[in-house]
């Protein structure tokens, strides 16, 4: 089984390599931050601003991959280089990072842990009223895209706010940003207050998330209940939701983890959406501004992070996975 | 389930009726046809076009002239939406023809001729797999900002391909084996010809699904990257670039976003509904399994 994590550890970090890369070098060849400093007027001196992008690491005079080594170089040092705008890249992200993470967290933990009850339900109840509400839900669900989900539960909750009467500063419900400004978020009105922010733009990924894990987790689900070990269980004595659950639930979860570990990096689309129309200042948010900015630097950082979240969600469904499958788990 | 068909009837036409028989696949084939004569023939009888500006209906809520209301500038939202609709069923379309041809033509290629060509293509399946697509196209849009949409659609494409790649591959495998494609190979039929004549027609049916999903998959996808301005850029219009326009007006000017919005949705349902319904016409037992 350690073999089994180790070389599942090895192939998950030439990923995070790999795409990193990827995402370095095609956004420092097609991102043009020398027009951000040409635009200015008057247009400084060509020798002015060939400083300005050496010092950003950012000439397009230098060669791609001589600017790809020294910004690897940093990276090993901790050091993610320097935005756009002559700041530091960590501290952006140190600053920006939990503002998406607790969204993401929430909605993936919410969502993954109700779609699998409610697919596994399903599955068991097929073709009774619980069933077929589910497969509607997923069906109709997963053909609205984020943006339209995001708008409808932030309107939806205006209107709760107003039919509640919640017309004035205090609201139940907040639809902008993650935290009234000016309010210490350490306090215990502070963090009720961060609690109703979160609850509509979470909401939002969590029935996505729902939708998604209850569609395929009801389809796993079902190719268990007909096998013969789950017979013999309930033969051999095993109550029902025992067998159901300890048997058939357990099988049925095995390719879910898998599945898991491939949905974070949509997870992290689903969460740009979010925070553009929740107004929350998160990493999605930082990547749209940094594709537009053309901010090579920052843009790199980002895929960086989203490429470790995979490494560590594929990580967490490896091990689960190892657990589940005696096979693995033996050898 | 007793077939009526007598024993003429060919694949094709019990497919069709199988598929004509689910009510579901009836409503998503019809709301379908529905929109999409909407999107290219309303153009040519209503009478403002969607570059067209009503000076004298500024944000007008839906009227008898103004089906769906206007913008702040006063063009026509009927207009808009179906000029989006046009753009996004073409991208959805395009897209799903190129990236199925492409998964099945990879697939099958590196199926049937093994060895080093399997190798790199399974490593490029694999590499593409990997690589965030919605980062990697965005990254990429400056670079086709003011050129054809095409592009765009390619590029979107190119990343919808390579599970079905997988799957074709599969089963490339194990229809290689069968004995009609073997008597073709004695016969000294080129491998490449095989493929085209034999091997794919077999799969006909997963490809069909399949490019079907793609679409209503495709459209989605354009809809989150021009919603950010990383997809179909101004002035070309989409359902995409609509919703991304009009997503914050739809508290207090709700027409400019839920008629482009549910537009959009109902498109993806019907089609979806479509794909389901071909599913179950295709392979009738699926159901019984799973759905």
């Amino acid at each position: 089984m350690a073999r089994f994590l180790l070389r599942r550890l090895l192939y998950l970090s030439v990923l995070v390599v790999v795409s990193t890369s990827a995402a370095y070098v095609l956004a420092a060849t097609q991102l043009n931050p020398r027009a951000r400093y040409e635009g200015r007027n008057p247009p400084p001196p060509p020798e002015v601003v060939d400083a300005a992008l050496d010092a950003l690491n950012m000439n397009d005079k230098i060669p791609v991959l001589t600017r790809f080594g020294r910004w690897v170089g940093g990276v090993f040092h901790g050091d993610l280089g320097r935005t756009i705008e002559n700041s530091s890249v960590n501290e952006e992200i140190d600053r920006r990072m939990w503002v998406s993470l607790r969204l993401m967290l929430v909605g993936s933990l919410l969502g993954t842990l109700l779609g699998v009850a409610a697919g596994a339900y399903g599955a068991v109840k097929q073709y009774r009223m619980a069933d077929h509400a589910l497969t509607v839900f997923s069906f109709v669900t997963l053909s609205i895209p984020a943006v339209v989900i995001g708008v409808l539960f932030k309107n939806a909750g205006i209107g709760l706010n107003n039919v509640l009467g919640f017309t004035g500063e205090t609201k139940l419900l907040y639809t902008t940003g993650e935290l009234t400004p000016g309010m210490d978020p350490w306090t215990w009105a502070g963090m009720v207050n961060r609690f109703a922010h979160l609850v509509l733009p979470s909401l939002v990924l969590t029935v996505m998330a729902i939708a998604f894990y209850g569609r395929y987790q009801r389809n796993a689900m079902l190719d268990v209940l007909g096998s013969d070990f789950l017979r013999t269980a309930q033969a051999k004595g095993l109550r029902r939701t025992r067998a159901l659950i300890t048997h058939g639930l357990r099988t049925a979860l095995i390719p879910m983890a898998t599945l898991f570990a491939y949905q974070f990096a949509l997870l992290f689309v689903g969460a740009t959406f979010t925070e553009r129309i929740f107004g929350w200042h998160g990493m999605g948010e930082y990547f749209v501004d940094a594709v537009i900015k053309s901010d090579v630097n920052s843009v790199a950082a980002i895929t960086l992070f989203v490429a470790v979240l995979v490494l560590i969600a594929g990580f967490l469904s490896d091990v689960a996975y190892a657990a589940l499958d005696p096979r693995v788990r033996v050898s | 389930m007793t077939e009526a068909a007598p024993a003429t009837a060919s694949r094709a036409s019990l497919v069709l009726r199988r598929f004509l028989r689910q009510r579901r696949s009836i409503a998503g084939l019809a709301t379908v046809l529905v929109l999409f004569i909407a999107a290219y023939v309303s153009p040519l009888v209503t009478t403002w076009q969607y570059n067209e500006l009503d000076i004298t209906a500024f944000l007008s809520p839906p009227s008898g002239a103004h089906w769906f209301g206007t913008t702040q500038n006063g063009f026509d939202m009927f207009a808009l939406t179906m000029r989006g609709m046009q753009k996004s069923l073409i991208i959805g379309l395009v897209g799903a023809i190129v990236s199925t041809t492409l998964a099945a033509v990879v697939g099958a290629f590196a199926g049937y001729f093994g060895g080093v060509l399997n190798a790199v293509l399974l490593t490029l399946v694999d590499l593409l797999l990997v690589l965030p697509s919605f980062l990697i196209i965005a990254i990429l849009s400056p670079t086709f900002h003011g050129k054809t949409w095409l592009i765009f659609v390619l590029l979107l494409a190119g990343f919808q391909w390579m599970v079905t790649a997988r799957i074709v591959r599969g089963l490339t495998l194990s229809l290689k084996e069968r004995e009609f494609v073997q008597a073709a190979r004695f016969m000294g039929v080129p491998g490449w010809r095989i493929i085209f004549r034999h091997i794919l027609p077999n799969m006909s049916s997963i490809l069909i699904i399949d490019a079907t999903i793609n679409v209503s998959s495709l459209i989605l996808a354009e809809v989150g990257l021009s919603f950010f301005g990383f997809g179909v850029q101004p002035p070309d219009v989409s359902l995409g670039t609509l919703i991304g326009d009009y997503a914050g007006a739809a508290l207090i000017y709700p027409w400019e976003f839920y008629f482009p919005a549910g537009c959009l949705v109902a498109l993806v349902l019907a089609i979806n509904l479509v794909g389901d319904g071909l599913r179950d016409a295709f392979d009738p037992n699926a159901r019984m399994r799973v759905s």
